[in-house]
């Protein structure tokens, strides 16, 4: 079945089940399920519109397999030092900008808010999904591609929970 | 004399300990503006890729100053602060443009050249024959400070300085054959990122001279053996202490392995593997194994190679407790597809998400924090003796010294 199968209703209904159990596996800090909403060689990029406007293909995260996405995961929590904070998404309704071949073109804003530990509340970065996403065997939906394009360009001391 | 106002006293010459005070002190800070970003230094400011024609400009900063980089119809590159000699508005607010004749400040129209000379007063002969500049008004005596411009390998530099000496005297030979390497043919930009960093500009200048920290502080640089302490490689440090450059050399067989399961360090782990390796696939592309290097410019200039993943990267004091770090994320104009995509992937290791340098992000945060109370006390860098000179270790902290030691010189403290 492809995201074309399916009704302009359901399609958005559906996104609206992606976009929201991504941001609650995120924000509730269960980074496995997070590239699970990916196929298996799908693309995630976070990067800025000003890169985006010029041109410029690189993002501060780039993965072209799911695999990469768990490598991020296993890196969060066996490699890397940071301090302990977490997320909360706000994510707009999505918008189907096209429906093209198997899958459907799309976006959406976002929000995300850092809580630090000791309490200190941040707007970490707001931004855009631009994404493609095509339906899988049970009719839901996953990621061909997501692109996290941020509206600033300057990021608070690191990016090592993902947007 | 205010004995609130006393700090504990740095002894001459000592470069193996710095007074905490430095990267609290306001007052330092305001010097630093002066001497060192002000001073006899080159302040890296853009490439010349971002000024490639006649018109093209860029705005940026050495040190706090805001300041216009452009090229004249002549070709030449020309620095300048960016505040109109008026009333000191920024005459230029975006990051930069193309095909600019002039810059005209908004605030009251006066305009300069691209040399930043004055070249016209809104009303300077008055209207109706009243008002207007007082007739000895002379355009020519005023402007903006201009700065001396130095192109090296693609990258320019500017300085507030008549007593700078020439680019490449200033880095010595070593550090310059060590540009060179890196930059040896034209250069592509593939994206430029911003790190605000909650720390004093020095504590990052320091973490980025520090060999010592890199396999300690970085699990996957241990882990995926990028660098370890135990391969081969070293560090340089310029005849001034300011400028470094540390290397790997890829050695078959990293016999001495164990040494980090010996000292019981948190990065060694044998379990961590990827999922998908494709990202370390990396291709000796200046032909000489050398895997990484990290060269400093002092003060603020950094250029990196890990792999094939290279870039320049900016450091601007913000404050005395901030600083912002701009990256600049760069492939060459001959790269093949299959070494874009390279390239591309292993970005994943730098910037402020990367694999090995996103600590790097927070831990001067953890310095500034932990030194809050402790302005009086000084920290300890005495890996590898009180020497300030190149050595064939990474278990030395020689380079972070040698910056504490250009430091002081230029500071005249």
């Amino acid at each position: 079945m492809g995201a074309t199968d399916l009704t302009a209703t359901e399609l958005n209904s559906r996104l609206i089940e992606l976009n929201a159990g991504y941001a609650r596996a995120i924000d509730d800090g269960d980074f496995e399920a997070w590239p699970e909403f990916f196929l298996e060689d799908g693309f995630y990029k976070l990067t800025t519109a000003d890169n985006v406007a010029q041109g410029m293909e690189a993002g501060l995260i780039y993965a072209d397999s799911r695999n990469m996405l768990r490598d991020r995961v296993s890196a969060l929590r066996m490699a890397n030092i940071f301090e302990r904070h977490r997320y909360r998404h706000i994510v707009g309704l999505p918008t189907v900008l096209g429906v093209e071949g198997a899958g459907a073109r799309t976006d959406a804003s976002f929000l995300v808010v850092r809580i630090m530990r000791d309490g200190t509340m941040d707007l970490f970065a707001a931004g855009r999904y631009l994404d493609r996403v095509e339906a899988v065997a049970d009719g839901s939906l996953r990621f061909r591609e997501r692109i996290v394009v941020c509206d600033s360009n300057r990021f608070d001391t690191l990016v090592a929970i993902p947007l | 004399m205010n004995a609130i106002e006393q700090r504990v006293v740095w002894p001459p010459g000592m470069v193996s300990g710095a007074p905490y005070w430095a990267y609290q002190d306001e007052a330092t800070y305001r010097l630093e503006q002066k001497r060192i970003f002000g001073g006899a230094v080159w302040n890296f400011v853009c490439l010349e890729a971002d000024v490639a024609r006649p018109g093209d400009y860029r705005t940026t900063f050495a040190g706090e100053m805001p300041v216009i980089v452009a090229r004249g119809e002549d070709g030449e590159i020309y620095a300048f602060e960016n505040r109109c000699v008026h009333r000191g508005a920024l005459i230029a607010l975006d990051d930069g443009g193309s095909n600019a004749k002039d810059f005209q400040c908004v605030y009251h129209a006066w305009t300069y050249d691209l040399k930043g000379n004055l070249k016209g007063v809104a009303f300077e002969e008055g209207s109706n024959g009243k008002g207007g500049m007082p007739k000895d008004f002379r355009k020519e005596k005023h402007g903006p400070r201009k700065l001396y411009t130095a192109t090296l390998c693609g990258l320019v530099f500017a300085s507030l300085s008549d007593n700078v000496p020439p680019i490449e005297d200033y880095l010595g030979e070593a550090i310059l054959g060590r540009i060179q390497r890196v930059l040896c043919k034209p250069t592509r930009v593939i994206g430029r990122f911003t790190q605000a960093l909650p720390n004093n500009w020095k504590l990052y200048a320091e973490n980025v001279k520090d060999t010592y920290h890199a396999s300690l502080l970085h699990l996957f640089f241990g882990t995926f053996r990028i660098t370890r302490l135990t391969q081969g490689g070293g560090v340089l440090v310029s005849e001034d202490g300011g400028h470094h450059a540390s290397y790997t050399i890829d050695a078959p067989g990293d016999a001495k392995s164990e040494e980090y399961a010996k000292q019981g360090i948190r990065s060694e782990s044998k379990e961590y593997r990827l999922a998908d390796p494709s990202m370390l696939d990396s291709v000796d592309e200046f032909g000489d194994r050398i895997q990484l290097q990290i060269l400093t410019v002092f003060p603020g200039f950094v250029l990196q190679q890990i792999n094939n993943a290279l870039a320049v990267r900016q450091i601007l004091p913000k404050g005395v407790g901030r600083m912002e770090l701009n990256w600049t994320y760069f492939g060459f104009e001959d790269d093949t597809p299959e070494m874009r995509k390279r390239r591309l992937k292993q970005a994943n290791l730098v910037g402020p998400a990367g694999f090995v340098s996103m600590e790097d992000g927070c831990v001067g945060g953890f310095v500034q924090r932990g030194v809050a109370a402790a302005g009086d006390e000084f920290s300890m860098m005495q890996m590898g003796g009180d020497a300030t000179e190149t050595d064939t270790t990474r278990a030395t902290e020689a380079s972070v010294r040698g910056f504490w030691k250009a430091y002081r010189t230029h500071m005249g403290i």
